[in-house]
């Protein structure tokens, strides 16, 4: 099935600079539906407003991290299947196996670039 | 036991519920050692207990010389302050500069549009180049996170240090701080957060899409 390109996308960071960076790399590649949260709290409350085609979050926030989100997120049976992909500093094994273990579909550790970005939308999304 | 000395023992006791400080030490000692000097004459008691107690006596007067030296007060209402300032400063810094910068990166993408395609398509890499390197400033930010985080955690001791001067202000302060402290350790996911790490400590995008690829 085609990607659609206008789907809603949902960004979550706590600094506004790594917002902006995410949102233009995002408009480079075809997808301009952006939405932006500043930790997981605001980002669920969003997601219980309008379904979003993807999640893109970071995980070292408060009061809600981002693997607490992620949690939420597949706990709640409307939004369980929504693509979720981890962007975060934190690069230990033992951050990606817990990752992974509540759900996430994909990981990017910081800095990151853009075909990175890219390919990992790809592999989560299906080729655009 | 003296009856001053008894006095002193039971209102501490009573008051248990906070840290006993270096000063009320001393007192307590102070008041044992002349109560025992006054005995000492007439019932026989023990020199080498009353040259102990005065060695403690000595040793606490010393330890709060030398705290006193390092200027506690100081440490706290000063130099920490001023370091946590410094770091905000820069994180509020850096912001402004990374917002000034993609600011022009969007302007020259704009611009770009009205381009032949190779220029733009030239000019578009450029940009995203740009963006890229941006991200510098959430690096920086969460490292310095970590400072204030070592910075708060000094501050809490130095006012264990004033606290044991009798500064009730600073043992309040610290119960506060030690309080925030421990709220931040209680998210169930705090013990796998790291932040940011060394160059030779961190691991790859590679390392993480294979350890990813293991799990299908």
């Amino acid at each position: 099935m085609a990607v659609d390109m206008k789907m809603p996308i949902l960004i979550v960071d706590d600094y506004k600079t790594m917002l902006r960076i995410v949102r233009n790399l995002l408009k480079q590649v075809g997808f301009e539906n952006v939405d932006e949260a500043a930790d997981g709290g605001e980002a669920f409350n969003k997601m219980k407003e309008k379904q979003y085609g993807l999640v893109i979050s970071d995980w070292n926030m408060e009061p809600v991290t981002g693997i607490q989100l992620l949690q939420q997120v597949r706990a709640d049976a409307n939004m369980k299947d929504t693509p979720f992909i981890m962007i975060t500093a934190e690069s230990k094994t033992e951050n990606v196996i817990a990752a992974k273990g509540a759900g996430v579909s994909n990981y990017i550790v910081k800095p990151f670039n853009a075909e990175t970005l890219k390919q990992k939308l790809t592999a989560v999304l299906g080729a655009f | 036991m003296d009856s001053s000395l008894n006095k002193q023992m039971n209102e501490l006791r009573t008051a248990c519920d906070r840290n006993v400080s270096l000063a009320e030490i001393a007192d307590i000692v102070e008041s044992v050692l002349k109560g025992l000097e006054s005995e000492v004459s007439g019932s026989g008691v023990d020199i080498g207990v009353v040259g102990e107690l005065e060695a403690l006596s000595e040793a606490i007067k010393s330890a709060r010389s030398e705290l006193s030296a390092l200027s506690p007060e100081d440490i706290r209402n000063e130099h920490i302050p001023a370091a946590t300032n410094e770091l905000d400063a820069i994180v509020l810094a850096t912001e402004v500069a990374t917002n000034s910068i993609m600011e022009v990166a969007e302007d020259i993408e704009k611009i770009s549009e009205d381009l032949p395609p190779e220029a733009q398509e030239k000019l578009n890499d450029a940009v995203v180049r740009i963006f890229e390197s941006c991200s510098f400033q959430d690096i920086t930010g969460q490292r310095i996170t970590k400072v204030v985080q070592t910075l708060k955690i000094i501050e809490s001791e130095v006012d264990g240090v004033l606290s044991a001067f009798g500064d009730d202000v600073a043992r309040e302060r610290k119960k506060n701080l030690d309080a925030e402290l421990d709220s931040s350790s209680e998210r169930a996911d705090e013990q796998i957060l790291h932040g940011p790490q060394s160059e030779g400590e961190a691991s790859s995008q590679d390392d993480i899409d294979k350890l990813l690829a293991s799990f299908d």
